[in-house]
């Protein structure tokens, strides 16, 4: 509702302020898995889901372990430790290995 | 390639889903389908997506956008507002601008702090006008080899426009920088959407700053800035990559010590070596921020896998641009790098400009590498072999496009 109201005011009051709509954000599915629904809600928390799809495949189990960690130690996000764990080896087994190739 | 194996590990149904035709996959292919994109890397199908002011363009992602060009539309040396790429990397844009209430802050290290509004920007300074090129750090990352993490980017990550603005050298010099300054600190009004995440500050040094060429712009190409490039002010820094150009820029701060943001103290820095590169998968011992662009050239008329006519002049174009020597010339190669011809150079926009080049060839039958090199007027060219880095930015290596004469 914040994010929504200056918009509706300036469609009231019909100001010349730059008011820019953002298209609906593409939904974005994660495979299954275990720990893919922690992972696309804790992830979206922050960011689209496309962050995470987009990247190279078969990097391996610390290339997630890494991005993950850093998402908490740079960007402060709030994951309780075995939420990371499992996130992150949720994202190692669907998008780290090398002949993985998960629906993106 | 008609055993149809995959190229660079692309998925195959995503790739025979993009290619909505019947072009010949070849290595290094990528065409914009019915909706999607392939980018001719592992893992690069991308949806074609629409955003206001902007024509369809390469989504990359959606919070925050960022948006990439696809290649065939750097048809001229200007790119057009509705196609220039886009890049955020907060969530929290400022979607309700007030052109009227909006001020431009510069403070910190200087005599008489500033409040302007655009009104007054527009009118008590003076206004000037360059074309240069944005580049993101990263354009091309997707092509890093071996592979590495963040935006898995096409070469469409830049674009070339006239700004208009006025100098940030006029605005220091009305404030009044302070002795013992040493940058000046520019912020947006996009915001972290979190707690913990650090505002995106980036600083300059003072002297660049105030090299009368740095510019704070309202318009590009003759138009207010479109919102997702930084409406209604953004920086200019010429030369320079994109991670500089501030966008919705509202507070420019002068500092009396090296700015240590995270933006600038840990991110979006290089080796600190004459080549900024590392051995393929190693790791810099020192490192400084990115700065300027190096030399890189592309070919735009024909994406890989073009048709083309056998024995008839083919109208091959392009551009190509550096860090602000300007290019001194441009060579072809259409046999792999084995013989070169140069190519004719268009019109000469300034040394930040992307400069055009065409070139007519008549190729046989069969299958061509074509090459494109360029050569700056410092003398810098483009290396044949990649240069690697850890955070994938800077690629500038010859880029290859297979065409097939028939």
């Amino acid at each position: 509702m914040k994010a929504l109201l200056p918009i509706a005011l300036l469609a009231a009051s019909g100001a010349a302020a730059a008011g820019y709509r953002l298209p609906d954000e593409r939904p974005i599915v994660l495979p299954p898995g275990d720990g893919a629904e922690l992972t696309a809600a804790t992830c979206s928390a922050c960011h689209s889901l496309d962050y995470v799809t987009t990247q190279p495949r078969g990097k391996g189990a610390q290339f997630w372990q890494d991005s993950v960690g850093k998402m908490i130690k740079v960007y402060g996000a709030p994951i309780e430790p075995a939420d990371a764990e499992r996130i992150a080896a949720y994202l190692a087994a669907t998008y780290g290995r090398k002949e993985a190739a998960g629906p993106s | 390639m008609a055993d149809g194996r995959t190229m660079n590990g692309v998925d195959r149904r995503g790739l025979i889903a993009a290619m909505a035709g019947a072009m010949l996959p070849v290595p290094g292919w990528a065409r914009a389908g019915d909706g999607h994109a392939a980018l001719p890397f592992g893992n690069g199908e991308r949806p074609l997506v629409r955003y206001p002011q902007k024509r369809a363009l390469i989504g990359l992602t959606a919070r925050p956008p960022q948006l990439e060009t696809p290649l065939a539309l750097f048809d001229g040396p200007i790119t057009p507002n509705d196609a220039f790429f886009v890049r955020y990397h907060l969530s929290d844009l400022p979607l309700d601008i007030d052109a009227r209430r909006f001020r431009l802050a510069l403070g910190g290290h200087v005599e008489r702090p500033l409040s302007l509004s655009l009104a007054e920007l527009k009118r008590d300074f003076p206004v000037q006008e360059i074309v240069a090129v944005n580049q993101c750090s990263g354009n091309g990352r997707g092509f890093f080899e071996p592979r590495v993490g963040g935006g898995q980017l096409g070469n469409g990550a830049m674009g070339n426009a006239r700004w208009r603005g006025v100098p940030l050298r006029a605005l220091l010099d009305r404030a009044g920088v302070r002795a013992g300054a040493r940058q000046v600190a520019f912020n947006g009004l996009d915001n972290p959407q979190a707690n913990g995440i650090p505002d995106f500050i980036k600083a300059l040094d003072v002297d660049h700053a105030r090299d009368g060429e740095v510019m704070v712009a309202w318009a590009m190409n003759g138009a207010d800035l479109p919102f997702l490039n930084g409406y209604p002010l953004r920086l200019v820094v010429p030369g320079h990559y994109g991670t500089y150009w501030i966008k919705h820029l509202h507070e420019i701060n002068v500092v009396d010590a090296a700015y240590d943001g995270y933006w600038m103290k840990t991110a979006y820095r290089i080796p600190d070596n004459d080549c900024a590169c590392v051995a393929p998968g190693g790791k810099p011992d020192r490192t400084r921020p990115i700065g300027r662009l190096n030399i890189r050239s592309f070919l735009t008329s024909h994406m890989s896998g073009a048709q083309v006519a056998a024995g008839k002049p083919v109208a091959l174009s392009g551009i190509a641009f550096d860090g602000g020597s300007g290019i001194a010339r441009v060579d072809i190669s259409a046999d792999g790098g084995a013989s070169w011809r140069q190519a004719e150079l268009g019109e000469d926009l300034g040394r930040y400009s992307f400069r055009s080049w065409r070139s007519a060839q008549r190729l046989a039958p069969g299958r061509h590498r074509m090459l494109v090199r360029a050569t700056g007027r410092s003398g810098e060219v483009q290396p044949f072999d990649p240069l690697w880095q850890p955070a994938g930015y800077m690629r500038n290596v010859v880029e290859a496009v297979e065409v097939v004469a028939l």
